[in-house]
């Protein structure tokens, strides 16, 4: 196996967690980022919603953590570590429709299970490591220059 | 249909993005759950009708570049998500009337509905057998 194409772009973003108020600033910088990188818009905007996914998940759920943006010739990677809960039943969490979300979160606009597999959805890969007690791990690959114009993607699990 | 059509037929004002009353909006998704609304939009420029008035309707709304939001029901976001989205170049538009008004007023003149997203879970009949 080729070793990965050397990233031309690297970027941490901490998200704090409970902050309502600048949940989704991650997500407007990374996508702000790969515009100006020239990266293709389809894949932006797929990012753009990973990631959003992804920060709210930390922000509603986590004690914290952090999102790193790698940005390399084929592909985007957007990598998610946060400390706190972690997810009892991974394989649950990828249904749609599942949730655990408290109904704070809910009434927010959140919360109805389809978060993680929203995340897979407009992911090429997507990997996912949880430790009960510990926290959570994402890596989400979106591949550049697989134009799709449907709308429809077939995602990681297809 | 043009925003400021569309915004004298359900006697809603612009909180921000007023300037923008001539931008086109042809499909219009309606809820509450932001989820919902990024794993089911498919297009871009669709306006979006929601009574949820948090700021990450205006960040969901960027992310999934959406035409403008039309609060219903009276409710209003607060001034800093206003501002928010008048920086993001996202048009806000406010109205007494609940969703359903709102919907079925825009329908009839012509709004169409944004296209659905397949999710996985389609494949699941909508009634499973009673037991």
């Amino acid at each position: 196996m080729s070793p990965p194409i050397p990233p031309i772009h690297k970027r941490i973003f901490l998200v704090a967690a409970g902050d309502l108020e600048g949940a989704g600033s991650v997500s407007t910088a990374v996508r702000r980022t790969l515009r100006e990188l020239g990266v293709e818009p389809d894949v932006v905007k797929r990012a753009g919603i990973v990631c959003f996914e992804g920060e709210m998940n930390m922000v509603l759920f986590s004690q914290g953590g952090r999102i790193i943006l790698i940005v390399r010739e084929d592909r985007v990677e957007l990598l998610f570590s946060d400390r706190g809960p972690g997810i009892a039943n991974i394989d649950l969490a990828r249904q749609p429709g599942y949730s655990t979300a408290p109904d704070w979160a809910r009434e927010l606009g959140f919360g109805s299970g389809l978060g993680i597999p929203n995340m897979e959805q407009n992911s090429d890969r997507f990997e996912i490591h949880s430790r009960v007690g510990e926290g959570t791990v994402i890596r989400s690959t979106i591949l550049r220059g697989v134009h799709d114009d449907t709308g429809d993607r077939g995602g990681a699990r297809a | 249909m043009k925003l400021q059509a569309l915004a004298e037929l359900v006697g809603a004002r612009f909180l921000t993005g007023a300037d923008q009353g001539e931008r086109e909006v042809t499909r219009a998704f309606a809820a509450d759950l932001l989820s919902d609304v990024l794993a089911m939009v498919r297009e871009e420029g669709v306006l979006l009708i929601t009574g949820t008035v948090t700021p990450q309707v205006v960040r969901v709304a960027e992310v999934m570049n959406m035409g403008a939001i039309l609060f219903v029901r009276g409710k209003l976001p607060t001034p800093a998500t206003v501002e928010y989205a008048a920086g993001a170049g996202v048009p806000l538009l406010a109205t007494g009337k609940i969703m359903y008004e709102t919907c079925g007023i825009l329908y009839q003149h012509g709004v169409l509905p944004a296209k659905r997203k397949g999710l996985p879970m389609d494949h699941v009949p909508p009634n499973p057998a009673h037991p």
